[in-house]
């Protein structure tokens, strides 16, 4: 195996010495790339905001900006970097820093160089087009999006306190598109940095990142115990704020086996090491309940990282994703040295962040069956729209039929120790009309499910008040007028 | 016009253009104090051991274990300190408890070469406590009646004639919440040691000459052996007006100790869990209207809760009573307030500094009751507002009050209100399960700092010989870009251009006794000082300039860097003439001064005039809101403030932007949360992360906003004419939440009075909805003679501290 190497603002270093605990981040700035910076080190703030090569969608590199606070420094082996300091100078700013610097968009400071990578990333999007002339009506009604086709959602995992936002937002849509000399857009147009596989010693553990999944499961039976790293948007969070270390882990992000999406005729098969960035694109509104859920899963920049394996291998009971899931019908795929199975996910979860894996089982894929059912909707209840966790998160998936509701499908997350279905509420709903009174009576039965809990987030008294008003208001959002009148 | 205020021609002040720092910024290239970190040799790393109890005497101790663990230097305790164990400037602080105050508390410290090992080290700490009874809450502490510090008073008229005379007599409570400040550069000092062991450090501080006092007192020695610089801050908010002193306190005993630099960072929860944040405040209120509406009479008693220890809470207070009028005119006032101890966290000084507080009790006054007395609100908060001439209940005129109404009718017109307000009946005729408001509000706010003795400002200007400037004040850079204003206000004195003048950061062997950079006074203070120290080596130059010109001096006039008669002529270019200076052996440097002038405050009556002028503002917010869930968007904000005649266009706006979304952050979505349970856990701050305490990101921005300076808005008597700016636009967020009330209203029957908690988050708004709805009954506002009767204090008033006292300093303060 070759000492770890790495690109950094187009020049070649090594990774050797690097505790595996060590972040990306905390090794940026131990080599004085000072300007990410640490905000809260659990990904909520994007100061550290960096830029890294990922594959694109065409066999080319897409700069994707990502959270430096919670990868592993090792798990950028092989892999090629670009701060602040490496997009431009005072004397020669980046037209991102250019419009930045002249509109007001820094303060304090602190935040902007986190600020440029996200805004750097999001500027070199291949799919961003400025929007036609024609469709200026519907600019406005649509202020998340800029002129230039700039979404304002990539900037979601950023925080700011001095400016209130708006001259970035003006930075931002004042952006035009890049030079054709412009070297990181060159870069976009060659393959993104190869596969290699990595270990790493350090005084704290091992982080073994191999190529295939015959060797990731071999490793994993041989040490049962081992953390699974694949985005880090969770593990980070336990390294840094709890000051978990691994004695062993093992990255899976690469694994090519891991990283498939077929859309076939009965199924849809995601890869577990996804991004949830990456099936948002891939899949492009295919299965609508899920479009609903990515806008408001955390941030672009975890979504950039977190994997919907990781989503689900944590077992957490306000993950975004296993209430979409749940209405879905969702089907696990794991996978050990003994083999594969399929658990449904309703069947999955077993308590508290507990799950049916076994030790040496890591998720391989997850299965939604088709066709979709016509009628969904993702309702998540938060503090904050951008970048929040649920109070309450509710994912409806409803077949309507001549007016009838044939089927219903409901995943709750946030009112029990385990994402749920509201089994008893499908009841009340199937096989009668989708109308208000059924709406409101089914409401009552929702009201009831789960078991919600009074913590920092919201009462338990909200999230059953509006675990209650969910099916009502997919139902104003969804029956024509005159049920609605009904 | 005074000349402070007057501009020259041409001048550099009032020019639109970015951060002194913008070009560093954008780059990753500004440096923060942790910055330095990685640039400097041989650096300890210190980590906190904190108290797992809210209220606990500490029983044993052994730091032995911790000192074991590789990599390990040493563990600073109380017996490390070799002057005074104490953090704070009221001398009820200790660096190293004996008692845990809060939950949290750093009971020591451990150095190590990593912050790893000293992570490590910490965790290692042996420390047995016995747990005590702990308030965590303010209604505890006022069942209790545990109050910590002065009991001010303010009174004016006659209160109980001015209710005699109402027509309409309501009273109620209201409780709020604090607001952490979340600079998203935590606290921050590295310090090391010079050959003579005297002391520098750089700390992320509002007030290095504080911090430079601080360190003395706990080191022992004179201030002349401490050294505090501060390059920038990444925010700072007043959070760092106060807090820095104790964590810069333990670098220096650890640099001292060891003979290494020590750098002391805190993690995001550790700064959550141990540094002051903004005072949440109960108050308890009675208010009368003649039948017109007009304000009559107000009797309030405010609590503060100040957490464990006094801090800043007195001038806290102080500013919260002599902002409970707002905007308004209140001819009968009696207002008492009192300070809550706590065992939370040391509440200090946040962007207003009581201000907010004080003005928020009379907003949701007047919001609850408009509905009472038949009458729109924004027509009952203009009708009384204050007229030319009419004072405060503190004594001070109203200087300008007029420009309320400008700015109000301006608001109006350029934000087309009424039209929009014809929209949203129309809307919310048509929409079953959502609801949309419009709501506005005004700010006036007193600028200086309470106690006369902190608003003087110091600065150093030094010109070489080849021309090139640099300067030096006693202010520092949080990002509210006092930087870039100075060097705008010393170009425009000297007449030089911007590129001309560089600027070095604060340190106090350059400037010393310092003021905070804190009550948005650092433009007017520095600026004052950076002006006088040009304008003395201008008058210098202009007698040498006028020996060539051939002149009388006062005709010499310095613009764009060039020296000319007042008649033009021959045109000296300005190198040349310091050149030809240098020569003549004249001096090249000076030291600035300055002192606000006409300030006069009595804190033992509350009364006087304790501001320069008042910064006047309006906006108005509408919101929608949804039935289903309570959430709400910010449609749309325009606002027209006051800051005088601007020095720095680009810089002000983005102030008053910035303000007014951190203002509705605390307003709205900022939620702190302690355990009040009965589990060990009590006392804990449940909110310790950025994943639980929300700030507002980018969905909290209004969709669309409109930010105006109010113009012809020349102050007299402040530098170039302008007026400060860093605090009261917070204020004006205040029209988010009255949004968020009328919109929650309008889901009921025409005319209901709501109650609303605060942060308004969307699970209030929700309860407030539900409430509307129910249309039983209104809020909790009684009317009539038997409703809430605030408490008087019995016991001698203590007169309120109004800023800050150190013992040195405490005798010469009069106060």
């Amino acid at each position: 195996m070759l000492a770890p190497t790495i690109t950094v603002n187009g020049s070649a270093g090594t990774l050797s010495g690097v505790d595996p605990s060590t972040t990306a981040l905390d090794w940026l700035r131990s080599r004085g790339l000072t300007g990410a910076k640490e905000g809260c080190a659990e990904g909520e703030c994007g100061a550290c905001s960096i830029m890294v090569a990922r594959p694109g969608d065409d066999g080319g590199t897409r700069w994707t900006a990502i959270n430096a606070c919670l990868v592993p420094a090792a798990s950028l082996d092989g892999g090629e970097v670009v701060t602040a300091e490496g997009l431009g100078s005072p004397q020669s700013l980046h037209p991102v820093q250019h419009e930045m610097a002249v509109r007001g968009g820094s303060q304090c400071g602190y935040c902007t160089p986190g600020f440029i990578c996200s805004m750097a990333a999001e500027y070199y999007r291949p799919d961003r087009m400025p929007v036609a002339s024609a469709d200026e009506h519907d600019h406005e009604l649509d202020h998340e999006h800029g002129p230039n086709g700039f979404d304002l959602h990539s900037l979601s995992g950023n925080l700011c306190r001095c400016t209130g936002y708006r001259p970035i937002r003006d930075a931002a849509y004042a952006l035009g598109e890049p030079d054709a000399d412009d070297p990181f857009a060159g870069r976009c147009l060659a393959a993104p940095p190869a596969l290699t596989s990595t270990r790493q010693e350090g005084p704290t553990g091992v982080y073994v990142r191999p190529t295939s999944l015959a060797a990731a499961l071999d490793l994993y039976a041989a040490h049962p115990q081992a953390v699974l790293v694949a985005g880090s948007t969770d593990w980070g969070v336990e390294v840094n704020i709890r000051g978990a270390r691994a004695p062993f882990a093992i990255g899976i992000d690469r694994l090519p086996e891991l990283r498939t999406l077929d859309v076939g005729e009965d199924v849809i098969e995601i890869g577990a090491a996804l991004t949830l960035s990456e099936i948002e694109r891939r899949l492009d509104g295919r299965v609508p309940l899920l479009a609903k859920l990515f806008p408001q899963f955390a941030s672009r920049l975890i979504r950039n990282g977190a994997t919907i394996g990781g989503n689900l291998g944590t077992g957490s009971p306000i993950g975004d994703t296993p209430p979409a899931l749940l209405a879905l019908e969702a089907v696990i795929v794991l996978a050990s040295t003994d083999g594969e199975r399929d658990v449904p996910l309703a069947d999955y979860f077993t308590g508290y962040r507990q799950t049916v894996k076994q030790p040496g089982e890591l998720i391989r894929a997850i299965r939604v069956p088709l066709p979709l059912s016509g009628t969904t909707a993702f309702h998540k209840i938060a503090k904050r729209r951008f970048d929040d966790i649920s109070s309450v998160a509710v994912g409806f998936a409803l077949d309507v039929a001549d007016g009838i509701v044939s089927r219903a499908r409901i995943g709750l997350g946030g009112v029990a120790a385990t994402p749920i279905r509201a089994l008893a509420t499908e009841a009340a709903l199937e096989g009668q009309p989708w109308t208000a009174d059924v709406a409101r009576a089914a409401a009552a039965v929702l009201r009831q499910e789960g078991t919600p809990m009074d913590d920092h987030r919201a009462s338990a008294a909200y999230r059953t008040a509006t675990l209650g008003t969910a099916l009502l208001k997919l139902h104003a959002e969804t029956a024509t007028p005159q049920e609605v009148g009904a | 016009m005074s000349a402070l205020s007057d501009r020259p021609a041409n001048p550099v002040v009032g020019q639109t253009i970015p951060h002194e720092s913008a070009g560093l910024h954008v780059t990753g290239q500004a440096l923060y104090t942790d910055d330095l970190t990685v640039r400097t040799h041989g650096v300890l790393h210190a980590h906190p051991v904190q108290a797992p109890h809210a209220h606990a005497r500490i029983t044993r101790m052994d730091t032995e274990p911790a000192l074991a663990v590789e990599g390990v230097v040493r563990v600073l305790t109380k017996a490390d300190v070799p002057g005074v164990n104490d953090a704070g400037v009221k001398h009820d602080e200790p660096l190293f408890p004996d008692e845990v105050m809060f939950y949290g508390h750093a009971v020591a410290w451990v150095l190590g070469e990593t912050l790893e090992a000293a992570r490590l080290g910490a965790l290692a700490v042996e420390v047995d406590y016995d747990p005590l009874p702990a308030l965590v809450n303010v209604k505890e502490a006022i069942a209790a009646e545990r109050f910590q510090g002065a009991t001010p008073r303010m009174e004016r008229g006659d209160i109980d004639a001015g209710f005699a005379a109402a027509a309409h007599v309501f009273s109620g409570e209201f409780e709020f919440a604090g607001q952490e400040h979340f600079y998203l550069e935590t606290h921050c000092s590295l310090a090391m040691v010079d050959e003579s062991g005297q002391i520098f450090v750089q700390s992320s501080t509002q007030h290095p000459s504080e911090t430079q006092d601080i360190v003395a007192h706990v080191m022992g020695i004179p201030s002349h052996e401490v050294t505090v610089q501060c390059l920038r801050m990444g925010g700072g908010f007043g959070g760092k007006e106060m807090q820095p002193h104790g964590f810069a306190a333990i670098a220096a005993i650890g640099a001292t100790l060891t003979g290494r630099p020590v750098r002391l960072r805190l993690n995001r929860t550790q700064d959550l869990t141990m540094s002051g944040k903004r005072h949440g405040f109960h108050a308890q209120w009675r208010v009368g209207f003649n039948a017109s509406g007009r304000l009559q009479a107000l009797d309030a008693t405010l609590t503060a809760d100040g957490g464990w220890s006094l801090d800043l809470s007195e001038p806290v207070l102080a500013r919260a009573l002599c902002h409970i009028d707002n905007a308004y005119w209140v001819p009968n006032v009696r207002v008492n307030g009192r300070i809550a101890q706590t065992n939370k966290t040391s509440q200090t000084a946040f962007r207003g500094f009581g201000g907010p507080q004080g003005m928020l009790v009379m907003e949701d006054i007047l919001g609850r009751c408009a509905p009472l007395l038949g009458l729109d609100a924004m027509e009952l908060r203009r009708r009384n507002f204050y007229r030319e001439g009419q004072s405060t209940p503190y004594g001070q005129p109203v200087k300008d009050a007029d420009r309320m109404g400008t700015c109000w009718d301006q608001v109006t017109k350029t934000g087309e209100v009424e039209r929009r307000r014809n929209q949203i009946a129309t809307f919310n005729a048509s929409h079953p399960t959502s609801r949309r408001a419009l709501a506005m509000t005004p700010v006036k706010f007193g600028i200086s700092f309470n106690l006369t003795a902190f608003n003087q400002a110091g600065a150093l200007v030094h010109v070489y010989k080849d021309g090139s400037v640099l300067i030096t004040h006693g202010g520092t850079e949080m990002g509210q870009g006092l930087h870039t204003k100075m060097l705008q206000v010393a170009a425009t004195a000297l007449g030089v251009p911007l590129s001309t003048v560089r600027l070095a950061p604060t340190r106090t062997d350059k400037v010393p006794n310092t003021s905070a950079t804190a009550a948005s006074s650092g433009a007017d203070l520095n600026g004052g000082a950076v002006k006088n120290a040009c304008e003395q080596i201008v008058d210098r130059l202009r007698g040498v300039a006028s020996s060539i010109l051939g002149v009388h001096p006062s005709d010499v006039r310095f613009s764009d860097g060039t020296v000319t008669s007042v008649g033009g002529g021959q045109v000296i270019p300005w190198g040349d003439l310091v050149n030809k200076a240098y020569f003549q052996r004249i001096q090249l440097w000076a030291a600035g001064f300055y002192r606000t002038e006409g300030l006069h405050w009595d804190s033992s009556v509350m009364h006087g005039s304790p501001f320069k002028y008042f910064s006047y503002g309006v906006a108005a917010a509408e919101v929608e809101v949804d039935g289903f869930t309570g959430a709400y968007r910010l449609r749309r904000v325009d606002i027209v403030h006051d800051v005088g005649d601007s020095l720095s266009p680009l810089l002000d706006i983005g102030q008053v932007e910035g303000a007014f979304v951190q203002g509705a952050g605390w307003l709205t979505l900022e939620d702190l949360r302690w355990d009040e349970s009965d589990r060990p856990s009590r006392g804990r701050l449940a909110t310790q992360a950025a994943s639980t305490y929300k700030l507002p990101s980018f969905s909290e921005m209004p969709e669309v906003f409109n930010v105006a300076l109010l113009e012809r808005a020349h102050e007299e008597g402040a530098v170039y004419g302008s007026k400060a700016v860093g605090e009261p636009p917070l204020m004006l967020a205040f029209s988010v939440r009255e949004a968020l009330r009328q919109a929650a209203a309008a889901f009921g029957p025409a005319g209901i009075s709501v109650d609303l908690a605060s942060p308004a988050t969307p699970e209030a708004v929700y309860w407030a909805v539900a409430e509307a709805r129910r249309a039983s009954e209104h809020g909790h506002v009684t009317e009539g003679g038997t409703g809430v009767v605030p408490d008087q204090s019995t016991a001698d008033l203590r007169p309120a501290h109004p800023r800050s006292e150190q013992a040195t300093n405490a005798a010469t303060a009069g106060v």
